[in-house]
């Protein structure tokens, strides 16, 4: 296999790489072609599954009673916690199939039935007895800490977790992720200002349109194959086969297939109820079975973004600098954090934001909770962690007279300056982000309101975020030629919406000179596709992209070996163009490539020289490190690199209603090379609506008891097509990264990340109301705003 | 008990037998092998399972299925036998990322474009509000729907 030079595919002149071309699933979406996991037929044999759930938040199981629903005539089999004692888990293997002696969250799976019909199996489970002892729950991250609080995991000191976690057995600190730079005191000595305070973000739910849905089937020879709403078809195999390793199953009697999937957010990564339909197939040998979550299970029992607590404390000097920051995060990471962990875990890292800080304490601490497990979800902590600091950054600069935008300028990072855990920065055009930024909304200009009643608000903020992941988390592809040279790309990044297969066939396609159109990359399948880690991290166009980058380069590389062995060509002064090879000083040869890809060249004798060409790239970051001091952080090289941006906005909020209207967003993202611009600005317009909608409207709400309240679309608002800002301003900035494909970082998470502070800061400029707790709705706002006008006479 | 009834599916003359209590998306999809309409809420607040009853966008998961006796059904299948001017325009703008709102999307879109030539952005913003979509921000595809509107059809 052939290294690709890195330098020398970010000089290089690009005639597909930068393009806006057309989705190469667009028509699949646009027709119905597309099939989902819920349209898959598996015929009349097909069983159909339903979930037992507890209705407590922590509760002893006392006894399951599962007699009068195996007694219902279709039904197949009821399975419980006894028939599965198996652990799993991401990170840390803190979670069971099913409960065993006690649940700790309301809806967790404490059985479930297996029958001929959906309809069948929904009635025998509510005839499924359960008997519990209630234990006290504690919901608050805050509480969960206290000492008197209810343990929730006694065992926690033999839980298996990767190295990088640091749990507190006897305790409900799942993870401690600690960073010490620098002095903080002494930075806080040196301070003009001291400003400190607390900011809340509740949960939130990823409400992909497509619930999670899932079928397995262990035929008859002990072959387990899941069908999933993934976007981790690999490392789901994975986590299926270290659960289900009791019962004889290894990586290779499991095979994942992921259909075309519903919008993921991070919700389908990992393994959350899919782990159930697994052991469930189990159960009833040779029979498929389907479990499909309905919209009210995707809210309580997938994951959660978790709710957060943090206290900034920032030290600057009158002339805007920075003296130390002090930054504590109190995550709700529910009942299990096989995965929340690490969102814990990637905040500690970067929770400086993008700035130079000196001195620098964080303390992301892992809490767990009796409330679903919080898990990834698209900007992994950096969202809820960016409301607070942003926030109290304008308010720092406000409090010291300094032009917000410029005390960003003056305190922003730069490349070269030492991050929080001691590695460098890396090249980033942070500082054209917020220049362009600015100019989008008119920053520093006043603007006149619709009516008297109404201010304009304005505000811009700063985003970075790197990927979390392993630091030795792969991607592969394979590149195999037809006979008309048109190419199958065989990759196991998901296309979760973002546009992954077309940008992989860009890539290709670049390289190779076989057009676009010319190029099938379909849904993989663990069987024939090659590893990928998971689709998540905003990772896929970065680590995926250079494993197809390479794949192809490979597959050049053969084409002008064996050119050069059956034509006798010297391969250095070979070229691809148009589908062809040419030769440099020789404009008048030429062979197509559908001439000898599949079928090799003939040579002077009459005989063949060649065969199929097949392309094969394998990446992997060799870099990093996740190890480091527990107890400063330093040491390691966790992340590979950031991707930096701006957000800017223009509201208008009525001061009676508190209705918050926004009439411009602007986000620069720096993405290294946009490899297809129109994708990247499609990133933007949804991933700022989503963002948005976190701050003006939506939340999870739950009952003392731990009950969520509003596990629906009629009171869990999302936005609709009436809510979108009147204007959204995408602006891509392009500062090559050394060791992307064509220079290309990923920015999928990064355009929600600003979105809440940028609200936020700019219904602060436009009312005087600072709102310290996500959503910032209009009936706080309003209820502020009275709290402030004179009493009535 | 089960309601003998007949209706058009996508141009096509069917008759079925349904139960009182079967849904028309439950009858599309596991009865008749339809697909496009999605299940996404079950309960009437995403959209994803619109269908055209007689012209009409409806929300097939509250509409019995038996309530589509005599009717003319219209689903993404029918519309994509021959493409219309509205799906070039969606391909071309990009207008979706993951798809799975797309098909009651296209049908809301396409009683609007049915009823309206000249939709004002506001208008068209109205006809897909109960189309919920969580990748897009809406944006691409109320463009695409506007350049479609200056088209034939």
């Amino acid at each position: 296999m052939i290294e690709v030079e890195p330098e020398r595919s970010l000089r290089q002149e690009t005639k597909v790489v930068g393009q806006p071309v057309e989705r190469i699933d667009g028509w699949e979406k646009i027709t119905a072609a597309a099939r989902f996991v819920d349209d898959l037929e598996f015929g009349p044999a097909l069983l159909h599954a339903c979930v037992v759930e507890s209705p407590h938040a922590h509760a002893r199981v006392v006894r399951i009673d599962t007699k009068a629903a195996e007694e219902i005539p279709g039904v197949v089999k009821v399975v419980t916690g006894r028939d599965f004692p198996f652990k799993f888990g991401l990170y840390m293997q803190d979670r069971y199939v099913f409960a065993q002696d006690r649940v700790r969250f309301v809806g967790e799976q404490v059985a479930a039935v297996i029958a001929r019909d959906a309809k069948t199996a929904a009635r025998a489970a509510a005839l499924v007895r359960v008997e519990y002892e209630l234990l006290p729950a504690v919901l608050d991250p805050v509480a969960a800490l206290e000492e008197s609080a209810p343990l929730l995991h006694p065992d926690l000191g033999g839980y298996r977790h990767v190295p990088w976690f640091f749990p507190q057995p006897g305790s409900n600190v799942a993870h401690w992720r600690k960073i010490r730079k620098g002095d903080v005191e002494a930075g806080f000595s040196a301070a003009d200002l001291i400003l400190e305070d607390t900011y809340r973000v509740p949960r939130y739910a990823h409400c992909a349109i497509e619930p999670h849905g899932m079928v397995g089937l262990l035929d008859a020879a002990g072959r387990l194959t899941m069908w999933t709403a993934s976007q981790s078809p690999f490392t789901q195999r994975h986590v299926f086969a270290e659960a289900l390793a009791p019962l004889g199953l290894s990586h290779k009697d499991i095979r994942v297939i992921a259909p075309s999937v519903g919008g993921g957010f991070g919700g389908k990564a990992g393994v959350s109820c899919e782990i159930i339909a697994a052991a469930l197939a189990t159960a009833v040998k040779g029979q498929p079975v389907k479990l499909m979550w309905s919209r009210a299970q995707e809210f309580y029992n997938t994951y959660q973004r978790q709710g957060l607590v943090a206290n900034v404390k920032l030290g600057v000097k009158r002339d805007g600098s920075i003296t130390a920051l002090e930054h504590t995060l109190y995550w709700d990471a529910g009942a299990y954090v096989e995965y929340g962990a690490n969102v814990v875990n990637a905040v500690g890292l970067s929770a400086t934001g993008p700035y130079r800080v000196d001195n620098v304490k964080i303390d992301s601490i892992c809490m767990y909770t009796n409330l679903p497990p919080g898990g990834p979800y698209r900007g992994f902590g950096y969202s809820e962690f960016f409301f607070g600091l942003e926030s109290h950054i304008t308010r720092a600069a406000e409090r010291l007279g300094i032009d917000p935008v410029a005390f960003r300028r003056r305190n922003m990072i730069r490349e070269g300056d030492t991050l929080a855990y001691g590695a460098p920065m890396n090249a980033n055009g942070l500082a054209e982000a917020i220049d362009r930024t600015a100019e989008a909304i008119r920053w520093g200009q006043m603007e006149t309101a619709s009516a008297p009643h109404k201010s304009i608000g304005k505000s811009l903020v700063l985003f970075w975020k790197a990927p979390a992941m392993p630091p030795n988390a792969a991607s592969s592809a394979f590149l195999k030629f037809n006979e008309d040279a048109s190419l199958n790309i065989l990759i196991s990044g998901m296309d979760i919406g973002q546009g992954l297969l077309t940008v992989m066939a860009q890539i290709a396609a670049e390289i190779l000179t076989v057009p676009v159109s010319k190029i099938r990359v379909e849904t993989p399948d663990t069987d024939r596709n090659p590893y990928e880690w998971q689709t998540v991290a905003s990772h896929v166009t970065w680590g995926c992209g250079n494993a197809v980058l390479k794949a192809a380069t490979d597959a050049r590389e053969q084409i002008f070996a064996l050119v050069e062995r059956a034509l006798g060509f010297d391969r250095t002064s070979l070229y691809l163009e148009d589908e062809k090879v040419k030769c440099h000083g020789r404009p008048e040869w030429s062979l197509p490539l559908r001439d000898f890809v599949i079928t090799g060249i003939q040579v002077q004798d009459r005989t063949f020289k060649g065969g199929p060409i097949m392309g094969r790239g394998v990446f992997m970051p060799e870099f990093s490190s996740a190890e480091s001091d527990p107890e400063t952080g330093q040491g390691g090289h966790p992340n590979v690199h950031y991707t930096t941006g701006a957000g800017g906005i223009v509201v208008e909020v009525d001061r009676e209603t508190g209705k918050t209207k926004v009439l411009k967003a602007a986000l620069a993202v720096d993405v290294g090379r946009a490899i297809n611009p129109d994708l990247v600005r499609g990133q933007i317009a949804g991933g700022l609506l989503q963002g948005l909608a976190t701050v003006l409207y939506e939340d999870m709400r739950f009952d003392a008891a731990g009950r969520l309240l509003n596990p629906n679309f009629s009171d869990y608002k999302i936005p609709t097509a009436l809510d979108i800002p009147e204007e959204v301003i995408p602006i891509i900035v392009e500062t090559a990264q050394a060791d992307g494909p064509f220079g290309a970082r990923g920015m999928g998470e990064h355009t929600m990340i600003p979105a809440a502070a940028m609200a936020a800061n700019a219904i602060a400029d436009a009312t005087g109301v600072r709102i310290d707790t996500m959503p910032v709705t209009a009936e706080k706002i309003a209820m502020a705003l009275n709290a402030r006008r004179p009493e009535c006479p | 008990m089960r309601i003998p009834i007949r209706f058009q599916l996508n141009g096509m003359a069917r008759s079925v037998e349904v139960e009182p209590n079967d849904t028309l998306l439950e009858m599309l999809r596991d009865g008749l092998g339809i697909k496009s309409p999605k299940t996404g809420c079950d309960r009437g607040d995403c959209g994803s399972c619109t269908v055209l009853l007689n012209g009409r966008s409806v929300r097939s998961c509250l509409v019995l299925a038996a309530e589509a006796d005599g009717c003319e059904i219209l689903t993404l299948e029918g519309i994509s036998a021959h493409p219309t001017a509205l799906q070039e325009e969606l391909a071309r703008h990009n207008s979706f990322q993951c798809g799975f709102c797309a098909p009651g999307l296209v049908l809301s879109a396409t009683e609007l474009l049915a009823r309206n030539h000249h939709p004002t952005r506001a208008q068209i913003q109205e006809a897909i509000g109960g189309n919920l979509c969580r990748c897009t921000g809406y944006t691409p595809i109320v463009e695409a729907i506007e350049a479609a509107a200056g088209r034939e059809p």
